[in-house]
């Protein structure tokens, strides 16, 4: 004859005082009203002070600004935009501005970083040195010093457009920007595009049999032969099929400066320069730290193994290094677009110039713009570290199993 | 036993002598072992020998060999002067150099700065060198009075009061504020639909008002006959030392243990008065200088130095918040620092500029500087916040719950036992916070204000001083200096990091 365990009590009142108050109980209830009622002063001060202060300015709160004519120029547009347009529209300039120079920016950071972690690593004495100044030197200046460096000094002493420096007679530098031939889309272009897709899905999909046949059966697939094909071959016999998909407009020198072609301005080349060449110390330094936590024995049984030294890297050093260098890399990634907000310092027209620079200066709509611009950048970044969270959690979990 | 000679397989003769392995240490070593030993490796030795020459010996040539080093005005720096192509404009860097670090500040008054900065030095250096004994009082003078101190000789003005009428000021402003929320309740009252609450609230909140009035009524009665007083400033620090020593005395412990306590109360009110007495601050201390006035690298200085000074009290207060077990301030402080941590410091710098004159009251306006150091602040504070909190996450929970087995209150667990040990973790990282604040101070110059970076772009302007190599030599000047500091405090980081993974190594 057994008895029944009893239940525990419900101890609701035990368990409500532990939501509301903590480990504290009642004492943290207290605390929380006291807090709320000091955040709620502080709110209520805000609001009321800047009720009377936005009154004694004759400032119309709220964003209806936002459907006003914004009337001036933006020197670099993705999208069609005159002085005509709203500050709507010139939000969305800006916007799209910051996120070419951030892309643009985080491409050549990533190469540039690579190579320098590479040189850093290098058996070779002399090479690893040059690496650890590059980063040295780089790290330990502002990033806005080496934004005006590139600006204002290495630019601004270029020569003007009739001595332009030529780059094999396509491309121009000069202290009015980098002139690069523009592509012109012709007849075939259309299907061009499609036979490139065509080959890149292809040739993924070529991959994706290829490793299931090694991993299923233990067979080995030789692809790269059919993935080159795929990806220049088809594209090739189509050009000579169809015509050429596009053509090149060379800029010409007319007068004193270029026609035709497609011109970078120099706020975007000094900023894309100094902002890669800034991020890329600092991956640097996070790829080389994720090699060298991989465990040297790692390399030594791969080559036990008879595997290359190449092969080694590629499928044993490299996929744990990631592990380590995903999440700090994405973080300076994060780095890197909230550093383009520094374009104001030398005009470039992103976000910040235009919206919170030029706008707020012509509306005095302080508080909404300054939200808006706040806004985006934090939307980013919240969106990045969700996204980071999730791939944590999948790390761990495969970890785990 | 035959002879061990005779065998057949014993060799007879002596082998002859194999070449000296071959070096592989010092400079020959290195050069066999790490630039030559393969093809690919001279190739690479070659790019990176290239590399080098092609950068270091225009630096060189430019900042060393072909610079002009005295001149008058633009004229000793331009080619078709000097006769040969002209790399660093000297002259130019020592005509501007009282404008790149002082700015504006005015000539006669510049010993002020020198001084602080030797004060600075002086407080500094003992605090970082490990060996050195009372890291506490250095700490506590280099945080408290020296900001302190500093502020009133880079600003120069006096005292009107002391402690004492400081509190019964602030309690006076609470007080008027507690009261004015309660009467506009009242007044909102009057048309809402919840009436008889917001009467309810409004009429107890203002009750609580008068009650904290006559409350704090014998502190601003005895400050209103204080300022009638000739020597209202010291009559004041006189009642504030003895209130504060006293307070000090009994909390010390009373006649059995607070004479320490008191010893110490008394020994600060002296330092105090002494340093009253000889800047003179009850009598209108030194001539005051706005800061519009500040440049150059004195900006930088106080930008950083205040941010450093700042930032580690609330990143510690967001830290423990963040910990904390009460939901809502656990809420506010993850909120709080990921606000921050989210937006780029322009915009912060532009938040603090635009928008906090509006969220003050009208009569009230805030010094453009005043406003660049809360907005670094609060960012700042909230990445030391993230630092702090790796910290606190490394100390084992035994530490905390010992703590609460010998029972120390949370408030003595978490200053006597948890903080020290995480503070100590951290240092590392909070040096290399230090280090991209440090960087990050040029960023005032967009919000015109003139640090370093900021007077230095100023000065281009200067016709008087316009080459082609002017740009390029400021930049050479600003550099060095942003690097001698960054690169100093990374060497202290990693140095305190060796140190305190000494017990790791092997």
């Amino acid at each position: 004859m057994s008895t029944e365990a009893r239940k525990p009590p419900p101890q609701i009142a035990l368990k409500i005082r532990r939501v509301l108050g903590g480990k504290t109980g009642w004492n943290g209830i207290a605390v929380q009203f006291a807090f709320a009622a000091v955040l709620g002063w502080i709110a209520y001060e805000i609001v009321s002070n800047a009720r009377a202060n936005l009154e004694n300015q004759h400032i119309a709160a709220g964003f209806g600004f936002l459907g006003n004519n914004a009337g001036f120029d933006v020197n670099q547009t993705l999208i069609s935009y005159t002085g005509s347009d709203t500050f709507l529209r010139v939000f969305l300039v800006g916007l799209l501005n910051t996120l070419v120079v951030s892309v643009v920016g985080i491409v050549f950071a990533t190469v540039i970083g690579f190579i320098v972690a590479l040189c850093r690593l290098s058996p070779n004495w002399l090479l690893s040195r040059v690496g650890e100044i590059y980063v040295e030197i780089i790290r330990n200046l502002p990033v806005l010093f080496q934004i005006l460096f590139w600006y204002l000094a290495v630019l601004a002493a270029l020569p003007n457009p009739r001595q332009s420096i030529s780059l094999l007679g396509i491309a121009f530098v000069s202290n009015r920007g980098l002139v690069i031939p523009r592509p012109i889309g012709e007849s075939g272009f259309e299907v061009f595009v499609a036979v490139l897709a065509l080959g890149i899905v292809a040739s993924l999909a070529l991959r994706i049999y290829a490793r299931r046949a090694l991993f299923q059966r233990g067979q080995m697939i030789r692809i790269w032969p059919y993935v080159l094909g795929l990806l220049f071959g088809l594209p090739l016999v189509t050009m000579l099929v169809s015509g050429l998909p596009f053509t090149f407009e060379l800029p010409q020198l007319k007068g004193f400066n270029f026609a035709g072609g497609s011109r970078i301005i120099p706020e975007f080349v000094a900023l894309t320069l100094a902002l890669s060449t800034y991020t890329a110390a600092f991956i640097a330094e996070i790829v080389r730290a994720g090699i060298l936590s991989v465990h040297s024995g790692q390399m030594e049984a791969g080559s036990s193994l008879g595997l290359s030294r190449g092969t080694t890297l590629r499928l044993v050093v490299v996929p744990q290094a990631m592990r380590v260098i995903v999440p700090p890399l994405t973080n300076q990634y994060l780095n890197l677009t909230k550093n383009s907000s520094l374009a104001v310092a030398i005009g470039y027209p992103d976000l910040v110039s235009v919206f919170a620079g030029t706008s707020l200066s012509q509306t005095g709509q302080a508080i909404e713009i300054i939200a808006m611009t706040m806004g985006v950048y934090l939307l980013i970044s919240l969106i990045t570290s969700a996204v980071m969270s999730v791939y944590g959690w999948r790390v761990s979990r495969s970890l785990g199993a | 036993m035959s002879d061990i000679t005779s065998s057949s397989f014993v060799r007879q003769d002596l082998l002859n002598e194999r070449p000296a392995p071959v070096k592989t240490t010092g400079f020959i070593g290195l050069v066999r072992t790490r630039l030559f030993n393969s093809p690919t490796n001279i190739l690479l030795t070659i790019v990176g020998a290239l590399l080098l020459w092609f950068t270091i010996i225009p630096s060189v040539k430019f900042l060393m060999v072909d610079a002009v080093w005295t001149g008058k005005d633009r004229t000793a720096c331009l080619a078709e002067n000097a006769g040969f192509a002209v790399g660093a404009c000297w002259p130019y860097i020592q005509a501007k150099l009282p404008q790149l670090i002082y700015g504006f500040y005015p000539e006669a008054e510049r010993w002020r700065v020198n001084l602080t900065l030797v004060l600075a030095v002086v407080l500094l250096l003992p605090l970082l060198i490990p060996r050195l004994p009372s890291k506490g009082l250095n700490a506590g003078l280099f945080f408290v009075a020296f900001p302190v101190v500093a502020f009133f000789l880079l600003h120069g003005g006096g005292i009107k009061g002391f402690g004492l009428s400081w509190t019964a000021d602030l309690l006076q402003l609470f007080d008027d504020s507690i009261i004015g929320a309660g009467q506009a309740l009242l007044s909102l009252g009057k048309t809402s639909a919840v009436a008889p609450l917001l009467w309810v609230v409004g009429n107890f909140i203002v009750l609580l008002g008068t009650a904290i009035y006559w409350l704090i009524f014998p502190l601003t009665w005895l400050r209103d006959q204080l300022q009638g007083t000739g020597q209202s400033v010291w009559a004041d620090f006189a009642i504030t030392a003895a209130i504060v020593s006293l307070i000090a005395f009994v909390l010390g412990g009373g006649v059995r243990t607070g004479g320490r306590a008191l010893a110490s109360s008394i020994a600060t009110f002296v330092a105090i008065a002494i340093v009253i007495k000889l800047m003179g601050l009850d009598h209108g201390g030194l001539p005051i200088v706005q800061t519009n006035l500040w440049g150059g690298l004195l900006v930088t200085l106080v930008v950083s130095v205040t941010g450093i000074v700042t930032s580690l009290p609330i990143g510690i207060a967001l830290a423990l918040g963040r910990r904390s077990t009460i939901p809502l301030i656990r809420i506010f402080s993850i909120a709080f620092i990921e606000f921050w941590r989210g937006v780029p410091l322009i915009t912060v710098l532009f938040f603090a500029t635009y928008m906090l004159p509006l969220f003050l009251p009208g009569n009230f306006t805030v010094d453009g500087l005043v406003r660049a150091l809360i907005g670094i602040s609060l960012f700042t504070g909230a990445y030391q916040a993230e630092n702090v909190r790796g910290g606190l996450a490394a100390i084992p929970r035994g530490q905390g719950e010992a703590a609460a087995a010998l029972g120390l209150s949370w408030w003595k667990t978490t200053s006597l036992i948890v903080l020290p040990q995480a503070l100590r973790h951290v240092i590392p990282n909070l040096v290399n916070s230090f280090i991209s604040l440090f960087k990050d101070t040029s960023l005032v110059s967009i919000v015109a204000l003139f640090d370093l970076l900021g007077s230095l772009r100023a000065s281009f302007s200067d016709p008087k001083w316009s080459s082609p190599s002017t740009a390029f030599t400021g930049f050479a000047f600003a550099g060095i200096i942003y690097f001698i500091f960054c690169f100093g405090m990374s060497r202290y980081s990693l140095f305190v990091e060796h140190r305190l993974n000494a017990h790791r190594r092997n």
